[in-house]
């Protein structure tokens, strides 16, 4: 699948900002730490900016943006359309935990417990959008939402720790739990790359009837590159996928954990915020750049 | 009803005059235009909603070239419609054609995505999602005679490897050659249901072979003749 840029910042930073905001509801619900009031709503604010960032760039990706408004309509069938209501509804949520927060409302951990419940939801929803294409086999797995929901959690974590600790707060249990996640995240990254390291599902064979025989592809039909060669097949070397992974899998994994870990000041943590960040990107590339749609078949490939 | 196409693979000589005349009725269709960018240039590209792709079949020597017409196969499960966040994509319940309102089309490419079959292609042009509509504009046109209220891509098939009917009705002739011949659906594992289906190509006939004798007559006559 093509890469779109506009689709791979969207889910990295509006996931980073749903993360965020889901440890900052989180902590209001069980009071880790005691913030003050300026510092929850200044929390609050930069993970709305990097949700607003995200979706804002998930409108780029749009050839007739004019019609976005029309996709709130099929809430009932369509996961993008559930995507784009819950990511709307979350703003009044958040505004009125803002106010809660400021007015300092008995109820704001009903607020408070609204916006993780929609942080979850929306993260998990715009997974959805991608694990329910049956016709490509590496997302439509369990894993693939599992996954999102890990790296926003992951992500927001570090920009949560970042914050707390330049605000002088006692980090305390939340590097570990962070290195623990980190791990975790890493372990179920692993198998995601294990399960599908060798092609399956629909061949050559099921795409053109010929369930027995040998079928090679001859003339694809067209002489330049259509549509669907732009979409569907985008070819990358062997050896720069490797490279990618590599290169995903120390900055996402790796550099934070060791920052985490040796180094737990403010430098260090927005370091390693920032570095997995660009991680992330390089993970939703090669997620992007991997997933082989079922269209390849009908240009001459034999399994997805 | 359940109208769709029944795709011969045994006749198709893949000279893609469907193809031809489904863009050039379509782009002044409904749904049209159907824009090209650079269409004189080194990279042409652009909307086409019917596409044909040629495999070999078998192994050499025994092998057997097939041209494969792909267009929406409209199927019965139709995850393109169901991935639309705007309702743009719709299957109608009348006759089970998958249609795209242009006026609600965002340009988001999800359906494009879920179809297996590369059906739905991207108009440059005006940002929306292009695809067969099985000329609804002309099936059920009354001012056309009455055998012309056929696709495009049917009339047009100088081999007849084309044909247009309701697949509910036992009678009509695609159910009939869908039974005769035992015909196929793309990637059925997707559970999508696809409605138009592929008429595999007919065995080859094994002649009867003639006694010595005249196996000889048989090869003298026909080096005569081959002169």
């Amino acid at each position: 699948m093509h890469p779109a840029f506009s689709v791979l910042i969207f889910t990295v930073t509006a996931g980073a900002g749903y993360g965020l905001l889901g440890w900052l509801s989180a902590n209001e619900l069980f009071t880790w730490w005691a913030l003050s009031i300026g510092m929850q709503i200044s929390i609050g604010t930069i993970a709305m900016v990097l949700i607003s960032i995200g979706l804002s760039a998930s409108t780029w990706h749009l050839a007739n943006p004019k019609n976005a408004w029309r996709s709130f309509s099929c809430f009932r069938t369509s996961w993008l359309s559930r995507e784009a209501v819950f990511a709307i509804l979350l703003y009044p949520v958040a505004a009125m935990y803002a106010a809660a927060i400021y007015f300092q409302w008995e109820s704001v951990s009903i607020w408070a417990g609204l916006c993780l419940l929609f942080s979850f939801i929306i993260v998990f929803v715009t997974a959805m959008i991608y694990a329910s294409l049956k016709t490509i086999r590496q997302w439509h797995h369990p894993l693939v939402p599992i996954l999102y929901l890990l790296f926003a959690a992951m992500s927001g974590g570090l920009a949560w720790a970042f914050l707390l600790a330049w605000n002088d707060l006692e980090l305390g249990l939340l590097i570990p739990v962070l290195g623990a996640l980190v791990a975790f995240t890493t372990l179920t990254k692993l198998s995601y790359f294990w399960l599908f390291k060798v092609p399956g599902g629909s061949s050559i064979q099921t795409a053109t009837s010929f369930l027995k025989q040998k079928v090679r592809i001859l003339d694809a039909g067209h002489s330049a590159p259509s549509f669907l060669n732009n979409e569907f097949i985008y070819d990358v070397a062997s050896v720069k996928l490797l490279r990618m992974r590599w290169l995903m899998l120390s900055t996402t994994f790796v550099i934070p954990f060791g920052l985490l870990y040796w180094l737990p000041n403010t430098l260090s943590l927005a370091l390693a915020f920032v570095i997995m960040m660009a991680g992330l990107l390089t993970e939703r590339w090669l997620f992007f750049a991997e997933a082989r749609h079922v269209v390849r078949l009908l240009h001459g490939q034999q399994r997805v | 009803m359940k109208l769709g196409l029944a795709i011969d693979l045994d006749t198709c000589v893949g000279c893609h005059a469907c193809a031809t005349a489904c863009k050039q009725w379509n782009t002044s269709g409904t749904i049209g235009p159907l824009t090209d960018t650079n269409p004189y240039g080194k990279n042409p590209n652009g909307a086409w909603l019917n596409r044909i792709r040629t495999f070999e079949v078998g192994e050499s020597p025994q092998s057997k070239t097939v041209n494969m017409p792909l267009s929406c196969m409209h199927c019965e499960d139709a995850a393109c419609v169901t991935v639309c966040p705007t309702g743009a994509s719709y299957k109608r319940d009348e006759d089970g054609i998958v249609l795209i309102d242009q006026d609600r089309c965002m340009g988001c490419n999800l359906c494009a995505w879920a179809c297996p079959y590369g059906a739905r292609e991207l108009d440059p042009g005006s940002g929306t999602m292009k695809k067969c509509t099985l000329c609804v504009d002309r099936i059920y046109d009354e001012q056309l005679p009455e055998s012309e209220r056929q696709p495009a891509c049917v009339i047009t098939c100088p081999t007849n490897s084309r044909v247009f009917g309701d697949f509910d009705d036992p009678e009509s002739e695609v159910s009939k050659l869908h039974k005769q011949r035992d015909g196929k659906p793309l990637m059925p594992e997707l559970g999508y249901n696809p409605v138009n289906t592929y008429l595999p190509p007919r065995e080859p006939i094994q002649r009867p072979q003639g006694g010595k004798v005249l196996g000889k007559v048989k090869q003298i006559v026909n080096r005569i003749i081959y002169r």
